[in-house]
């Protein structure tokens, strides 16, 4: 078990020629992971990477039977391709891409929700089932797979929290890298219930950072619907008020979404929150030994 | 990107938004005929840097003759203005802006900014206009009216009238005088990817009409490229140099007060190593991501910006290679070794994608000022050591 993706998911690359989408693509088919096809207007009919190109989203979904997107098309084209996908019958978009305008993730995000489609990013890492399938950009061979799920906004943290979990002698059940935006798709309060109800997962490492309140409506969620221990690290109590910390969305302003507030929420909420992610794994370590 | 005031109102005249009438200024010469040329006995001059606040910190100032308008764009021009928002450097001021006077009968707040939870843009209007709308969030959060408006339906008069019963406006002239303002500000959003508009203080005139006083816009950096007039209202000078410098070669940089440098591949990453150099007990000197994409020269480059601050006492590059791929920061380690005299300890911790290589390379190369660390924590520890000295 796991959540959202596993061996058997069909999926497809828009952007599949581009440079990123070719590379990605490749190492991904590399780790296991089903790409049945993908989509490059006006280069419908190639074979790529030894599969189908298409023209449109809905015929590659009619002809591959594919439920998950992997999208790698240029911020300005990303709405657009969110919103195909949608419309194509696509149930989960994984959105790699960086730097869209947020105007377009408002207006593609809306859209997705209208078809019930599911997003995850923009700017992000992706999505990975231990040892099953990885859609993404993260490097496959530090996610071992056990039971520990993981959710975060950053993608190098996403990556040292699961070699930590995975040096501890744990493993991952699915990392899901949620980007850094001011909107994006999945969020903690998604996610959450999806990793309560999977069997597989006995406990959660939650990795947000400053800016927003997602990290607080999840404190809200976990006081009172979650179970399983939850080890959290809020990335940019170091942070200086006022300035963009690299993600588009890790930002205080007016005094609002500091790492100190969602820290305190969390542990209101039972959570055991580190000071630094250095210490995620002998965290988890210490919440498996008491189960 | 942020905008000078004096954008913003150029920007609010295309939307029908009103303003006093008022002119830019770079000399005090200057700032006198642009004040004969608006006629009237009362002027403003104010200060034009990107930061709030500017009234308290003395950068905007009343003038009752041409006289007085030019002393005191003599005296703000060149001044180092400090707020609230500019932190304790300050900012130099180059450009005033001359203001016709206004007759006040009242001061509104009005602005735009982006509703992350709701995932709409949002309208916030106050009677509480003049004040730091954060003091006034914090404070009297129930004298704060907020409509999120929903661009896929566009401004509604329910969203009118929910603003003015919110604000008390009763007469029905004014009422529609509001509203029209806020659908002009909300198309002005929409249309331009602002990312936050603020009018504060809003005023209210005797006959009843609104005009924007100040105008403060921040605009989305992601859609830019699709709006070259804002693009071209970018000053620089507002910006930090080593900053800029930093992402004209694809790094993020943000400088901080403390003595340990770092170089780390993500923005979280990043985050977290300045607070695990904090946690414990040293205090880091930036925030520098390399990003996804880092090679040698990219590594020597950020060398080269770290070391420009002469508090920097040692330097910590946290590399977890995933896309980034450790051999090559190996390699722009050395090279920056070349390029530049990196002459304070430097402690690397690579892991991930070739770190065995990249662990090989570092040892072969025998640098004397290179720590080799195991994990994140290990290296914050030797980094706080060495910036100790220890």
């Amino acid at each position: 078990m796991s959540i959202l993706v596993n061996k058997d998911t069909k999926v497809i690359v828009q952007g599949f020629t581009g440079k990123e989408g070719s590379f990605h693509a490749e190492q991904c088919m590399a780790y296991g992971t089903k790409i049945v096809g993908g989509v490059t207007p006006n280069k419908g009919g190639e074979i790529h990477l030894g599969q189908p190109v298409f023209n449109t989203v809905k015929d590659a979904v009619s002809t591959t039977g594919a439920t998950v997107s992997m999208i790698f098309v240029p911020p300005a084209f990303v709405a657009d391709a969110v919103m195909e996908a949608a419309e194509a019958g696509i149930e989960l978009a994984v959105i790699i891409t960086e730097g869209a305008p947020v105007r377009d993730m408002q207006k593609a995000k809306a859209h997705a929700n209208k078809f019930n489609m599911k997003t995850i990013g923009p700017n992000c890492p992706g999505i990975i089932t231990a040892e099953e399938c990885k859609i993404g950009i993260m490097p496959g061979m530090i996610f071992k797979k056990g039971n520990i799920g993981l959710i975060s906004k950053s993608g190098t943290l996403t990556y040292e929290g699961a070699n930590q979990v995975c040096n501890e002698g744990f493993g991952i059940s699915t990392a899901v890298g949620i980007g850094g935006d001011p909107i994006i798709g999945l969020s903690y309060k998604q996610l959450l219930p999806m990793f309560e109800a999977d069997p597989d997962t006995h406990a959660i490492v939650m990795i947000g950072e400053i800016g927003g309140d997602l990290e607080i409506q999840a404190a809200a969620y976990i006081k009172e619907h979650i179970t399983k221990p939850v080890v959290a690290f809020i990335a940019g109590q170091t942070a200086p008020a006022g300035k963009r910390m690299g993600h588009a969305g890790a930002i205080v302003s007016g005094g609002a979404g500091t790492a100190a507030e969602k820290m305190a929420a969390l542990e209101a909420a039972g959570v055991r929150v580190v000071v630094s992610p250095a210490e995620i794994g002998k965290a988890i370590a210490e919440v498996m030994a008491k189960l | 990107m942020n905008i000078h005031e004096y954008q913003a109102k150029q920007i609010f005249a295309k939307y029908g938004v009103a303003t006093p009438r008022g002119i830019i200024a770079n000399t005090p010469a200057q700032a006198m005929t642009n004040a004969q040329e608006l006629g009237g006995s009362v002027w403003v001059v104010k200060a034009q840097i990107h930061a709030g606040g500017r009234g308290l910190g003395g950068g905007v100032k009343l003038a009752r003759s041409l006289e007085e308008v030019k002393t005191l764009a003599s005296e703000i021009l060149g001044m180092t203005l400090v707020t609230h928002q500019t932190g304790p450097e300050g900012k130099l001021v180059q450009k005033v802006y001359i203001e016709e006077g206004a007759e006040i009968v009242d001061e509104l707040y009005l602005g735009i900014v982006l509703d992350r939870a709701k995932e709409t843009p949002v309208i916030m209007a106050s009677t509480e206009g003049g004040m730091a709308i954060e003091d006034v969030a914090h404070n009297t959060p129930e004298k704060i009216i907020k409509v999120a408006v929903d661009p896929a339906i566009g401004f509604q008069g329910f969203h009118g009238r929910e603003l003015v019963f919110g604000l008390g406006i009763t007469d029905k002239a004014e009422q529609a005088k509001f509203i029209k303002l806020a659908a002009a500000l909300y198309k002005l959003y929409l249309e331009n990817d602002a990312e936050m508009i603020e009018i504060n203080p809003l005023i209210k005139t005797k006959s009843g009409d609104f005009l924007a006083l100040d105008g403060k816009m921040g605009f989305d950096d992601s859609a830019l490229g699709r709006h070259p007039d804002i693009e071209d209202m970018r000053d620089i000078s507002e910006e930090d140099a080593d900053e800029r410098e930093a992402s004209r070669h694809g790094l993020s940089y943000i400088a901080l007060d403390g003595e340990i440098g770092c170089m780390v591949n993500g923005a979280g990453l990043a985050m977290g190593t300045m607070d695990t150099i904090n946690y414990m007990g040293g205090t880091p000197a930036n925030f520098l991501d390399v990003g996804g994409s880092a090679n040698a020269q990219t590594v020597a480059k950020g060398f080269e910006i770290i070391l420009k601050n002469p508090k920097v006492k040692a330097i910590f590059v946290n590399i977890f290679g995933g896309i980034v791929r450790c051999d090559r920061i190996a390699n722009g380690i050395l090279e920056a070794t070349k390029l530049t005299d990196v002459n304070v300890p430097v402690i690397v911790r690579l892991d991930g994608t070739n770190a065995p290589e990249a662990a090989e390379i570092l040892k072969n190369a025998n640098i004397k000022n290179i720590i080799v660390a195991t994990d994140l924590g290990d290296g914050a520890a030797k980094a706080v050591a060495a910036a100790k000295g220890e």
